[in-house]
């Protein structure tokens, strides 16, 4: 009698500590392989970690050698790092080649992992955006193209090869020990900057729940588009007063003052393309996602928050 | 005790803390909803318009036990007077009733999520952008929502032309349908005279990327107040096309004109 062959799952992204949280949750009952675009880490003995750009050819080797059955996508590259050439390549045809190369190997279930900011912050958003809404981002900056452009790939790929059963998440802020992201550094930091005036609803969710969030869209091959959040909602303003930070006020108008200052100042938690994120709402309504998959936060933003206050600049 | 909290506490009566609080609006753990409402900011804002409602206004309020206790209701209403005061107003009178009070929430044009402060604040005493999206989320989470279906064109009017009603959109109508949410119509009398503009300087406005810019005097006038709310009216939601539509609007204009009329019978002086 044979023994049932364990699920084998790429996992890309593994540097990052959502990755390692998703590993962490699957390692026991599956076999795992993980990748990162940017460096190699140890994830120990029985998961094979490797350092590849998904361009390159070798990359198809790794799916000759393990065969996988699944895919989870967390290598978006974050619009904070690297150049946007590089983004892109590595976003929009790095995951290309990774669907191509899901679609030849006959990959049953992928997740992709997107983000809350292709819907882009304009000031006509209304609360509570659902899934079907339109992706404004790329209309905001140049530098969030990528994001938008990977999203409309994994869509064509949604419906050319339903047999992949891909699913598209997009998560709200996610936050929590290990982040490294624009929002998490803010959270983390003494000083942070605010624009005079403005303070727009935002939300957060804590990385454990959204690794719980990745686990459970995987085990469950529902094909489609869903936003990530919990039910619960905070002023940006407020929550740097809940995690003990002193807010900077920018000037906010006309609105070329706050572009031109942060441009010369070159903050990377505070980037200029991201403006618009500080100055208007983006709050998905994360219900669908919720419903469908039996999802249900465990972190309150409280616990989140006191976190931040109680671990400034964590190692 | 704090600066703060002894600030909350002389600028928060008891009694008004307690009757917000009673309220009980669908929240998170932060005391925040998803279009910014903010229940401890609310109370403030509460405090202040009761000054400006009782002293400054003396608005009678008549017929405001009309909308319905509970479930989506559409609160339409004639525009006027330059600033949102009607909106506040009207807003007021239904938060303030003493048999189930409700906390409504007002449509405000789509310029004011772009002025520093002025956006944040009117998002937490409750106002939400004015789009159709949010008014059908709000109609589905049971909201009472004030609108006004005259929008710019109305609260931008002149002097002149008081207590005529500009075009009604059609929207409201259409959600009402949708949501199977009573109308109830509302007649502001009074709301004209507070800051009457005697011409609007349009270049002006487009430069400033404001919908108007009226010549008028730089202060709130004390006018009194008339607010007679009416009986809700009730539409299904068969599909029927455009024209009806506009008749059903047609006929809830109509009403508020009724009710606009009463309110100027009913008023014995300006101020």
């Amino acid at each position: 009698m044979t023994k049932q062959r364990r699920p084998h799952i790429l996992v890309t992204g593994a540097a990052g500590a959502l990755a390692q949280r998703v590993i962490n949750q699957l390692r026991d009952h599956c076999d795992l392989v993980a990748v990162d675009f940017r460096e190699q880490v140890y994830l120990g003995d029985d998961i094979p970690s490797y350092c590849i750009d998904f361009t390159k050819r070798v990359f198809e080797d790794l799916f000759r050698r393990y065969e996988f059955d699944g895919v989870i996508h967390l290598g978006r590259i974050q619009s904070s790092q690297l150049t946007r050439m590089r983004r892109y390549n590595a976003n929009v045809l790095g995951t290309q080649k990774l669907l191509d190369l899901s679609h030849k190997y006959g990959i049953k279930r992928v997740v992709v992992l997107s983000t809350y900011h292709v819907y882009g912050a304009v000031a006509y958003n209304p609360a509570l955006i659902d899934e079907s809404a339109p992706l404004k981002a790329a209309g905001l900056s140049a530098d969030l193209v990528d994001s938008v452009e990977l999203e409309n790939l994994a869509n064509i790929y949604l419906w050319r090869y339903p047999e992949l059963n891909i699913t598209i998440l997009r998560p709200c802020n996610i936050v929590g020990p290990g982040v490294r992201n624009t929002m998490s550094s803010l959270l983390s930091s003494d000083n942070a900057p605010v624009l005079a005036g403005f303070s727009p609803m935002m939300q957060f969710i804590h990385i454990d729940d959204m690794a719980d969030a990745i686990v459970r869209a995987y085990k469950k091959p529902v094909r489609g588009v869903f936003n990530v959040a919990p039910e619960d909602w905070v002023a940006y303003q407020h929550a740097l007063k809940l995690c003990g930070c002193r807010r900077i006020p920018i000037p906010s108008i006309p609105p070329v003052v706050p572009n031109l200052i942060l441009k010369t100042l070159k903050l990377k938690s505070f980037p200029s393309y991201l403006t618009a994120f500080f100055k208007y709402p983006v709050v998905i309504d994360g219900r669908a996602f919720a419903r469908e998959f039996d999802f249900k936060p465990k972190r309150p933003l409280k616990e989140i928050f006191r976190f931040y206050r109680e671990n400034k600049r964590p190692v | 005790m704090s600066l703060a909290s002894y600030l909350k506490s002389k600028l928060i009566p008891a009694d008004i803390n307690e009757h917000i609080n009673r309220i009980r609006k669908p929240i998170g753990s932060l005391g925040y909803d998803p279009w910014g409402y903010n229940n401890e900011v609310m109370k403030y804002g509460f405090s202040l318009t009761r000054q400006i409602y009782e002293k400054y206004f003396r608005v009678e309020a008549l017929g405001v036990e009309n909308v319905p206790a509970e479930g989506p209701v559409l609160i339409i209403a004639n525009h006027s007077g330059q600033l949102p005061i009607d909106g506040l107003l009207v807003g007021y009178a239904l938060a303030s009733r003493e048999q189930q009070p409700r906390i409504p929430r007002a449509m405000i044009e789509r310029f004011f999520p772009t002025v520093p402060w002025l956006g944040n604040l009117l998002n937490e005493f409750g106002a939400v952008l004015g789009d159709p999206v949010n008014c059908a989320k709000m109609l589905a989470n049971n909201e009472a929502v004030i609108v006004f279906p005259e929008g710019v064109r109305g609260s931008g009017k002149l002097y002149r032309d008081r207590y005529q009603l500009k075009r009604f959109g059609n929207g409201f109508m259409h959600l009402a349908m949708k949501y199977k949410a009573p109308i109830v119509p509302v007649g502001v009398v009074g709301c004209e005279e507070t800051i009457p503009a005697i011409a609007n300087i349009k270049p002006l406005a487009k430069a400033l990327g404001i919908p108007y810019a009226p010549v008028a005097m730089p202060v709130v006038l004390p006018a009194k107040v008339h607010l007679n709310f009416g009986p809700p009216m009730y539409f299904d939601d068969l599909e029927i096309p455009e024209e009806l539509v506009t008749e059903r609007v047609e006929q809830v204009k109509a009403e508020i004109s009724r009710l606009i009329d009463k309110g100027l019978s009913e008023r014995k002086k300006l101020f």
